[in-house]
């Protein structure tokens, strides 16, 4: 690992920063991540044989698969976000965490409790349907308590801060923040039936209902799988290289472009739908525009490795943060493509979209919260490196196997199944029968489940690197020869 | 022309009023005079090691 122990510049004695909760954060984080990959092996596997919910109402794929998503993007990526934003947060503004640990554990637990409220309400049974906003009322009430009080703690350190200018990571992780409260609040307007109930209605309904739930959804594409951890990207890929982000004035123009333009992009979610065709061209626009700023950023996180490319060979977790934000640049430039309302009258409702979330999720969020995990455990736990090199290697060509097994595995087969819905015969029939389409997608959904189970298994390699770092610590205090931390 | 009315008009220029507080930005981004200080505020992230 790159970093060193040189004091800083003007030798102020560092102010004890809150640490307890960012490492409780890493190994749920990593938790989170083995249960999501796990549940995904699960339900991938559901789709090549069904028999597999054992006619049990719990484990339907209908029950499963929102637990999936949720697991991945809310626990695994959540609890990523909230572990580094207060990492990030103290480290940049040179200032310990407003509120201290009393509010930093609140947001952690009290964000696992939402997670836990949420998915076990999946199981039950108990959802709004709104896809990435299942939770039913009461669960969303206790998130907006817990989201404000992450708010707080934030924004508490950034105005006691001792360093003079906000480092531009804060701003994607404020943007973050403050958006996602926004969205969160709007989109889960509803009324509860009972106060002792769980059932609500949604305060919206029709087109507008469709349009604010996409609202709501693309932006927590654009905000919490975007921005938030783009500010991971400005701030651990410099610490891992050990050199400055490649442009700060493009961090700036980046930073900005997407604020002014992801918001507007939602509408693509509803090409060919009853809403006003102005409103998705207005979508399809803004989408081809945030090419842009995605590529500008793609640049800038790329090139802070120029000079230092030496670094990918010697760090396997370094190669993790970079080739997320390669991945970051391909599903940014896919999705305007899938945007386009020509495009997306073949893409829409098959498994292209799939494939394409998961080359954004597993190629970009996952690798740079494994990338910014290589990096922190060590750190956090005073551990030279992690435990094994070697291990970090394996991780990274098991899981990038995995994403190549599984986007290409879903490309071919949405493009087929859009190509075969659309076929007409000479008479003007439809030329395949809806279960004709499913069957010829059996075999890319095994070679799917493959590309899942390497994925998981890279994650369980991990694990149990991350286990063995922690729990070393005499012995790698007492004995510095281990090979492993040679290499 | 009363206030509201005067409100009324200004708020339909919204999308020019975004793109002037962009370009805003950018010059503020790009301009000659502030390279130092940005180049001093990418750094940052690595003075603070302990």
């Amino acid at each position: 690992m790159p970093s060193q122990a040189v004091l800083t510049a003007d030798q102020r004695p560092a102010p004890r920063y809150v640490e307890d909760v960012i490492r409780a954060a890493a190994i749920l984080t990593m938790f989170w991540g083995i249960a999501a990959f796990l549940v995904g092996v699960v339900i991938a596997a559901q789709l090549v044989w069904p028999q597999l919910s054992f006619d049990s109402p719990y484990l339907t794929f209908g029950r499963l698969r929102p637990l999936h998503t949720s697991a991945a993007i809310f626990a695994f990526g959540g609890t990523a976000l909230i572990g580094t934003a207060f990492h990030v947060v103290q480290r940049t503004c040179r200032a310990r965490l407003f509120g201290g640990e009393p509010l930093a554990w609140f947001v952690l637990l009290g964000y696992q409790f939402f997670i836990l409220a949420a998915a076990l309400g999946y199981l039950f049974g108990i959802t709004q349907s709104k896809e990435y906003a299942e939770p039913e009322w009461f669960v969303d009430l206790w998130l907006t308590i817990v989201w404000v009080a992450y708010l707080i703690a934030y924004v508490g350190t950034v105005i006691k801060r001792e360093e003079p200018h906000i480092y531009v990571a804060n701003w994607f992780y404020l943007a973050f923040i403050i958006t996602i409260a926004m969205l969160h609040i709007v989109n889960n307007l509803a009324l509860p039936v009972s106060i002792t109930g769980t059932k609500s209605y949604g305060a919206w309904s029709g087109v507008q209902d469709a349009m604010i739930q996409w609202w709501y959804g693309h932006n927590a594409v654009g905000f919490f799988l975007t921005a938030a951890f783009l500010g991971m990207m400005y701030y651990y890929i410099p610490k891992a290289a050990n050199r400055p982000v490649y442009s700060y004035r493009l961090s700036i123009i980046h930073f900005w472009s997407l604020v002014f333009l992801y918001i507007w992009a939602g509408p693509h979610h509803l090409h060919y739908t009853s809403l006003p065709d102005w409103a998705q061209t207005l979508g399809m626009t803004f989408s081809v525009m945030l090419w842009m700023p995605s590529w500008g950023g793609m640049i800038n996180g790329l090139m802070t490795l120029s000079g230092a490319w030496d670094k990918l060979r010697t760090d396997p977790g370094l190669r993790f943060s970079v080739t997320a934000v390669g991945f970051y640049g391909m599903s940014t430039f896919e999705g305007p493509v899938m945007s386009i309302k020509a495009v997306n009258s073949l893409s829409h409702y098959t498994d292209w979209t799939i494939g394409h979330v998961h080359s954004g999720a597993l190629g970009w969020v996952a690798f740079i919260v494994f990338g910014t995990l290589y990096y922190l455990v060590p750190k956090m736990w005073n551990r030279p490196a992690m435990w094994s090199t070697r291990l970090i290697s394996w991780h990274y060509w098991i899981a990038t196997v995995g994403i190549v097994l599984y986007i290409t595995a879903m490309w071919v087969s949405g493009i087929m199944q859009g190509l075969m819905w659309r076929a007409y015969d000479e008479l003007g029939f439809l030329q395949y029968s809806f279960v004709e389409t499913v069957a010829a997608m059996h075999p890319f959904y095994l070679i799917r489940l493959l590309g899942g189970v390497c994925f998981l298994s890279g994650g369980l390699i991990m694990a149990y690197n991350m286990w063995r770092t922690i729990r070393t610590e005499t012995e790698t205090l007492v004995t510095q020869t281990r090979p492993a931390l040679a290499a | 022309m009363t206030l509201e009315s005067l409100h009324e008009l200004l708020a339909s220029f919204w999308t020019v009023w975004a793109v002037i507080i962009f370009l805003l930005i950018v010059f503020w981004a790009l301009r000659p005079r502030n390279k130092k200080r940005f180049e001093k505020d990418a750094r940052i992230p690595l003075d603070d090691d302990r």
